[in-house]
């Protein structure tokens, strides 16, 4: 089967199919997105105006029988940061286009007319349609009205109120097997998706042809050597399975690196009351679901299904950053509330990562007191309301910080910094400072090595070797980001070599291809080069590459600082 | 001498969470994890006092030794 390129014009209203060109045709998830931005996006546009646009795009493993690889990316110039831009989730969407034969969708222009479309893709190609009833409703109800429309099994993608306002920390969310969501969390592409007026698009893959496979029986046994590893591994056969993310909280707070009321501290009295065992204890005891899959053939399970104390769904996908960002930095010492939170966050539609420190800095600024749980809740209502108060706050962190005139905020090229402090991990923040999405603990998790020993072991609190650590992990989180796989098979592919020849093997058994482990690198590297040429164009240089002076302060228990001279950050770039 | 142990995860199943613990002077980690049952296979990270040690580690009087099997998340 041919793959295409769908071309969205919401000036015009219409869509095309278009052939893939030779130079794309094995390139799929981040490296497709982040190519296509580089390539037809003015670089010193406006996010919100008519020269830029948001693309899709499954990843090159995306819609077959290869275990976690049902990661979606998504594309732009960030309205949050202003820099290029690639945000990858989970849900079924992925998997539905690509057995539509879907390779990608640009969505570009702007609509004429003030009003809201959907959009729907089937094996008949793309409809778009005015949208009325939808308008101003949160994610959740309009999952459920999308699969009346359309039917059960259906693939979303939609905008909550922030998206339709166009806040900057707006976000894109995906639906998973069960109607919940997933999110293309960071960066704003929300509200990118909200200027181009698209309140939802749905997918229907009923008739699909499916994913061409080159060479089916190296496929089938490369993807079982690759499963295989994932279950042997304990990190990804056992304990994302049974703690979640969430199981960070305490191995952060005790090696000192939990950032806690707005990065003063590296570690949080409230610990075990928000950690990961006191999280699986209460969802077993609810009967809720400890391991939940947010796509099909995610064999690690680190979602989970999250119970309110009279055993009635919360929320799901309920992960370590969230529960750190309201928890630690916020110094929140309810896992309920912060559970009531995320659903809030996912109805409304907006990162939980940008919002939880949002929400710091509001502390700070003293609109709030810090510890004030349903003052958190009041002031997230009001970024879904639009109120002055809510539109000043979806605006972001960096956005809060200064109408408030603070130093003491958290963030890298206007993106909040997570859930990893950068004195007492130091691995990460090289990747916050060069990373080219902006502070982003995905772009180059040197958490693993720095805390986890997984990949080896390169001390949190000293300098040496983090800088060749970020450079090597983020060259190959490029690769994975755009194979379409889950981040996390990364802790076995880290461990185990036979993993990575594996993903290797299959991306040359569909493609039909002879690539090697080095091309992959190759393929890496190119991918931060691209992105970065296109920040440079758009006004970035190295001195954006720095964290905040105020890191300069001593992080108890260790007492370590931030001391990376700029020769030293720059020097990640040497490749 | 006394030290504070500290279990993670799926470590304190059918154990403790933190507990006093009485150790011979300068003992290495490596007799901790015996006492615990512990086999050193199945340790991911060893902390003493917020830093990373391993087993051959000698604890001194007062430090928290924290145990966590191999984790992961992010
Ligand atoms: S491991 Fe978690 S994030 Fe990854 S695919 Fe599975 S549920 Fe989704």
């Amino acid at each position: 089967m041919t793959e295409k390129i769908y071309r969205v014009n919401m000036t015009t209203l219409t869509a095309s199919a278009e052939d893939v060109p030779q130079e794309w045709k094995t390139l799929g998830g981040r490296a497709l997105t982040s190519t296509v931005v580089a390539k037809e996006v003015k670089p010193g546009c406006h996010p919100l105006g008519k020269y830029n646009k948001l693309v899709f795009a499954p990843g090159m493993l995306s819609g077959t029988a290869c275990a976690n690889s049902g990661r979606l990316s998504a594309g732009g110039k960030s309205p949050l940061t202003g820099t290029i831009k690639e945000s990858n989730a989970g849900g079924t969407s992925s998997q539905c286009l690509a057995r539509l034969g879907v390779k990608a969708i640009i969505i570009e222009g702007l609509p004429q007319k003030d009003a809201f479309y959907s959009m729907h893709l089937d094996k008949n190609g793309i409809t778009i349609a005015e949208e009325t009833e939808l308008i101003g409703k949160g994610n959740y109800e309009v999952i459920t009205a999308v699969r009346k429309r359309r039917g059960d099994k259906v693939g979303v993608l939609s905008i909550g109120p922030a998206g339709e306002m166009k806040m900057p920390l707006a976000n894109i969310s995906v639906r998973d097997p069960e109607g919940n969501m997933r999110s293309h969390g960071r960066g704003g592409l929300g509200a990118l998706m909200g200027s181009k007026k698209i309140k939802y698009i749905s997918i229907d893959d009923a008739g699909a042809p499916g994913v061409a496979i080159a060479e089916p029986e190296k496929f089938k046994e490369a993807s079982r050597v690759f499963a295989k590893c994932l279950l042997d591994h304990p990190v990804t056969g056992q304990g994302l399975k049974t703690y979640g993310t969430n199981i960070l909280v305490n191995i952060l707070h005790e090696a000192g690196g939990l950032p806690t009321e707005n990065f003063r501290t590296g570690r949080f009295d409230g610990h075990d009351k928000i950690s990961g065992e006191t999280m699986h204890d209460t969802i077993v005891e609810r009967s809720g679901k400890p391991s939940h899959g947010c796509h099909a053939g995610c064999i690690i399970q680190c979602s989970q299904v999250y119970n309110d104390k009279k055993g009635a769904y919360l929320t799901s996908g309920f992960e370590y950053e969230t529960i750190w960002g309201f928890g630690a930095d916020c110094c929140i010492e309810d896992l309920d509330l912060i559970a009531q939170a995320d659903h809030l966050m996912d109805d409304i539609g907006i990162d939980s990562i940008e919002t939880a420190v949002t929400v710091s800095i509001a502390m700070e600024a003293g609109i709030i007191a810090f510890g004030d749980g349903p003052g958190t809740l009041r002031l997230i209502k009001e970024i879904g309301s639009g109120s002055h108060l809510g539109r000043l706050l979806g605006a972001g962190t960096a956005a809060v910080g200064k109408a408030y005139g603070l130093s003491r905020v958290p963030v890298v090229k206007g993106q909040a910094i997570p859930a990893y402090d950068p004195r007492s991990v130091k691995g990460m923040g090289i990747t916050y400072a060069t990373s080219t999405m902006g502070a982003d603990h995905t772009a180059g998790y040197s958490t693993a090595t720095n805390i986890l020993k997984v990949g080896g072991f390169v001390d949190p609190l000293k300098k040496e070797g983090q800088v060749e650590l970020s450079r090597n992990l983020q060259i190959a989180t490029a690769l994975i980001d755009s194979t379409g796989l889950c981040l996390f098979v990364a802790f076995a592919v880290l461990d185990k070599p036979e993993a990575f020849t594996a993903i290797v093997d299959m991306v040359n058994a569909k493609y039909g291809t002879s690539i090697t482990g080095d091309d992959g690198i190759a393929l890496g590297k190119s991918v931060l080069k691209l992105e970065r040429g296109f920040n440079m164009e758009a006004g970035f240089n190295s001195t954006h590459d720095r964290l905040p002076e105020f890191f300069e302060e001593l992080c108890p228990p260790h007492n370590t600082v931030w001391d990376f001279t700029d020769k030293e950050i720059d020097s990640f770039w040497d490749f | 001498m006394n030290i504070t142990v500290k279990l993670f995860a799926s470590f304190r199943t059918g154990r403790f969470g933190e507990k006093n613990f009485d150790c011979p002077e300068a003992c290495r980690i490596s007799y901790v994890l015996q006492e615990l049952g512990i086999s050193e296979s199945e340790v991911g990270v060893l902390l003493v006092n917020g830093r990373h040690g391993d087993v051959d580690y000698s604890l001194a009087p007062d430090d928290t030794l924290s145990i966590f099997p191999l984790i992961g998340g992010g």
